[in-house]
């Protein structure tokens, strides 16, 4: 059977986290307020009104194209794209068709493959439309809300690479922090283009479009259904039609929404109210450098020292990746990989299980605090357990100001490891009667109860004692 | 322009007014509104007078407002059934500027619809008469201003020049009529026609009248990104040099220009070599392509900037809008004028895909050429002098039905519009028939405050029916 590759590009739409508007000066936070109650003359299109532009958001695309390793074009230009419908109040959205601000990029996947990134531009949100018994309300408060659109070449060949490359643009953006990055609020969307062709065939097939994905899950879903969806027509002997298909969530299948035939003519032409955008050199170099560490640098530097899988799963988390960084930067060579480590299991482990991932919204024990925590464990001075428990303590407000050490004092975790003072222990246990018994059962060969004894030296010690040398100890006086 | 104060009250001048707009209206329908409730502001104005406090360089004085200004005084209808019923909650930049030098609105002037035309007859409300000939046009589109300021109404009245709609109406009724260098004036609040070309001027009986006009009015503002930063007041007056070379377009004296206005222009040739002034014959031949670049731009523009006028937000809604398409399709039909909808066509045409390049983006180099045919003429000249349109006033009817011939009408006043470069109309004499002449007298960016000051020179002022002159005066040199 013929074989079939993928090949998939996508657009994505990041709504910018800017204070105001795009071309006019509202609130750009619609959450929790009124329709329609955050628009200015300028949005709702009044006659006469003319956009001003808001550097505000020219500065999140710079940083924006930071995070896309690509080139900022120091002159661009704003386009009109036109078309009819009651959320677009202008009849036309402000784009950049011609000469975005964002040149040529890419962004690199966990396993090192690269997505070009074609161009980005800055262009402005519609409102949005809601249908209720029979009638359709428009909310204008979306209407103006700086986005940039992000547009890869179709340099993905699978569903899963689809996703990855989703979910790394969302960390690349949510890291330089030119969005909230909010998947349920809408503030990143995705178009996906996807074709299918013959294996080793060099041209590419009619491709489809899947418009307004929210989140990487149905990006991921989408390309899977409709790679399916073109074999079985190929397979058949049909032919794709070039065409925007609607995703729905609940089906997990697309559904046609206009040909080819029926698409608009949207009679782009150059913005005449708004003059070229114009950046200095200096502009350019200082957002950049505002950018944070990428997640692929932060991978860069911590393969080898945590777990790859680990690593992804801390990626999506800027703070705790940061905080990892922060201790990377200051424990010496020689202890480094042990203690990031650790660090970095604490963070996954104890931090992101469910029953405390509310503690994210705290904040995070220094570093200070995080590497005393890992060196301690290192010294057996703490047990795992202990160093969870101390790691938990760490987000309490009244342990602030301690100590690691101290903290682990209070909580009585401390692990004693002077051999001597354990050995004192372990015999004043083994003088107490009511172990006698299993001390003759261990001797006459039944090693299990060497547990029941190790117990009883930890309660004599108070959950101090360090349970592999009470072991030693044991096993020695009981020979 | 008489201030209140000393010898007039605001009460007067504006009563005055009033009774003239009220007089004229029916017989030469000047207005699509009068403002009786102006009598208030001249109350307030005669009592900051009797108070002793500031008032303003325009106190009391009494204007007219091209019905294309939003303000808050009456409802802006921009004389097209489309906008009925709308209410501005905006003021134009210019309107706040003219009204807190304490100038009075008495009434906003008709138009053709939405600015498109050369004769007024395409306001949905019926044409303006021409102040000499009732059965002859008013010129256009700022035919009610330049009929309110010939008529003696008012002193001054606002217009808007997109391709000659303030110096072919001023030129068909004897006023004088500037269309600054674009940019000078903040198109904020102004019903876009063509947002490229686009200007705000005035109507005056006295030249000079203009400059301080321009002094109040011009300046950068934040809310017009295509606005200039402020150099009217800094600008040269030309005083240094009073000898100017005057160019002669050897093109525009040709056949299709009325022998009247031909000879007039001979004639003032003649006067001003008489007056020592150089006179220098040019060649620009690039202008020849200006109207056919003009009505590809211009109607490009006016299809994207009437594209707001749906029938969801403001205006007229069709009674038969059932669904979205019969919203859109029927409000934009029975809304929009027969000339509207010509030009929205147009623009559409040239702006589709396939067609842009040929259209669109040809007449954009064409401007370009013009443009720098512009600075090339003044490299050799200071200003130019040349008709401003073929003929005087035509009849009414006469070219209603030949677009064609209609748009002839601006052949000489479009080039100044696509080079942005300021242009002066000033009333040179009258035909056989008692019809107006008028010149038109072109300058290089910027160099509208010379501009002014020459026209003063060499035409003075008119005396329409009564006197009123002005209190500003040039003896020493000084505006």
């Amino acid at each position: 059977m013929t074989k079939y590759i993928p090949t998939v590009g996508i657009e994505c739409h990041v709504q910018l986290c800017t204070k105001t508007k795009l071309f006019s000066e509202v609130d750009n936070d619609a959450r929790l307020k009124e329709p329609n109650s955050c628009i200015s003359p300028v949005d709702y299109a009044l006659p006469g009104m003319l956009p001003r532009l808001n550097k505000e958001a020219v500065r999140l695309a710079v940083r924006a194209g930071k995070a896309l390793n690509a080139e900022i074009n120091l002159e661009s230009r704003f386009d009109r794209k036109h078309y009819f419908y009651p959320d677009l109040p202008k009849g036309y959205q402000i784009t950049q068709l011609f000469h975005p601000i964002i040149g040529a990029g890419y962004v690199e996947l966990p396993n090192g493959e690269k997505v070009r990134i074609e161009h980005a531009h800055l262009e402005e949100d519609a409102g949005k439309l809601s249908h209720e018994g029979g009638a359709s309300l428009v909310d204008l408060n979306r209407a103006g809300t700086p986005l940039i659109e992000i547009v890869s070449m179709p340099d993905m060949h699978s569903a899963e690479t689809a996703r990855m490359y989703v979910k790394e643009l969302w960390r690349a953006m949510t890291y330089a922090k030119v969005t909230f990055g909010d998947l349920y609020n809408g503030n990143m969307r995705f178009d996906i283009n996807v074709s299918i062709a013959e294996e080793g065939s060099s041209k590419l097939g009619t491709r489809t479009e899947v418009k307004n994905l929210n989140s990487f899950r149905s990006v991921e879903k989408a390309v899977e259904y409709e790679v399916k969806r073109q074999t079985k027509l190929l397979e058949k002997g049909e032919k794709v039609v070039q065409e925007t298909r609607g995703w729905n969530d609940a089906t997990g299948e697309t559904t046609s929404q206009r040909s080819k035939e029926e698409a608009q003519d949207y009679r782009y032409m150059p913005e005449p109210d708004i003059p070229p955008v114009k950046l200095s050199r200096e502009f350019v170099m200082t957002e950049s450098q505002a950018v944070a560490t990428l997640p692929s640098e932060h991978r860069t530097w911590m393969r080898g020292m945590v777990a790859d899988d680990v690593t992804e799963i801390l990626l999506d988390y800027q703070s705790l990746v940061e905080k990892l960084a922060e201790v990377e930067a200051v424990v010496s060579e020689e202890k480094k990989t042990n203690i990031i480590k650790k660090v970095a299991n604490l963070f996954s482990s104890v931090l992101l299980a469910e029953e405390n991932t509310s503690l994210l919204n705290d904040e995070l024990p220094s570093k200070e605090q995080l590497i005393n925590l890992a060196e301690m464990n290192e010294k057996s001075e703490l047990s795992s357990t202990g160093m969870k428990e101390v790691f938990l303590k760490f987000f309490d407000p009244e342990m602030h100001y301690k100590t690691t050490r101290e903290i682990a004092k209070e909580l009585g975790v401390v692990q004693e490891n002077d051999l001597s003072a354990l050995e004192a222990i372990v015999d004043s246990v083994l003088a107490k009667p009511e172990t006698k018994k299993a001390q003759e059962d261990y001797k006459a060969g039944q090693e299990k109860v060497l547990g029941f004894l190790v117990g009883q030296v930890m309660k004599e010690s108070r959950g101090k004692a360090n349970p592999s040398s009470v072991q030693e100890i044991l096993k020695a006086k009981l020979k | 322009m008489k201030i209140a104060g000393k010898d007039q009250s605001a009460v007067e001048l504006v009563k005055t007014a009033l009774e003239k707009a009220h007089e004229y209206q029916k017989d030469y329908h000047v207005f699509t509104w009068i403002n009786d409730a102006a009598l208030k502001r001249a109350v307030e104005i005669d009592e900051k007078i009797v108070r002793g406090e500031e008032v303003g360089r325009l106190a009391g004085v009494p204007y007219a407002l091209k019905d294309n200004f939003l303000s808050r005084d009456g409802e802006t209808t921009a004389s097209a059934h489309i906008l009925e019923g709308f209410n501005s909650p905006i003021t134009a930049t210019a309107v706040q500027k003219l009204e807190a030098e304490g100038a009075i609105m008495i009434g906003r002037t008709n138009l053709d619809a939405f600015a498109h035309g050369s004769s007024t007859e395409n306001s949905y409300y019926g044409p303006t008469k021409n102040s000499k000939d009732l059965e002859r046009v008013a010129g256009g589109s700022s035919g009610g201003s330049a009929v309110a300021v010939a008529l003696g109404i008012v002193p001054f009245a606002t217009g808007t020049d997109t391709g000659g709609s303030i110096r072919q109406p001023a030129s068909l009724n004897g006023v004088f009529g500037l269309k600054p260098t674009y940019g000078t004036i903040s198109r904020y609040g102004v019903v876009a026609m063509a947002s490229s070309t686009d200007c705000i001027g005035f109507f005056t009986r006295k030249a000079s009248d203009l400059d301080l006009l321009m002094e109040i009015c011009a300046g950068q503002d934040p809310k017009d990104l295509t606005s200039l930063p402020d150099y009217y007041k800094g600008s040269s007056n030309g005083f240094d040099d009073p000898v100017k070379k005057i160019g002669i377009i050897r093109d525009f004296d040709n056949e299709a220009v009325a022998p009247e206005i031909r000879q007039a222009l001979r004639e003032k040739v003649d006067e001003l070599k008489a007056a020592g002034h150089e006179i220098i014959e040019l060649d620009m031949p690039a202008l020849k392509h200006a109207l056919a670049a003009y009505y590809i731009i211009v109607p490009a523009e006016i299809s994207s900037n009437l594209s707001r006028h749906d029938g969801i937000r403001y205006g007229f809604r069709s009674e038969d809008a059932g669904d979205l398409s019969r919203i859109y399709q029927n409000t934009r039909s029975e809304g929009f004028m027969p000339e509207n909808k010509r030009r929205i066509m147009i623009g559409n045409f040239v702006l589709s895909s396939g067609f842009y390049d040929a259209y669109y983006l040809k007449a954009a180099k064409a401007r370009t050429l013009i443009i720098k045919e512009y600075e090339k003429a003044f490299e050799q000249c200071d200003f130019l002098l040349t008709p401003v349109g073929p003929s005087p006033a035509f009849k009414l009817g006469e070219k209603t039905h030949d677009p064609v011939a209609m748009y002839l009408e601006d052949v000489m006043s479009v080039p100044l519009n696509l080079a942005g470069v300021p242009g002066i109309s000033i009333p040179v004499g009258k035909t056989e028939a008692g019809l107006d002449i008028g010149l038109q007298l072109v300058g290089p960016r910027r160099s509208d405050r010379g501009l002014i000051r020459f026209a003063t020179q060499i035409a003075g002022e008119v005396q329409v029916r009564e006197d009123d002159s002005l209190d500003i005066n040039f003896e020493n040199g000084e505006l």
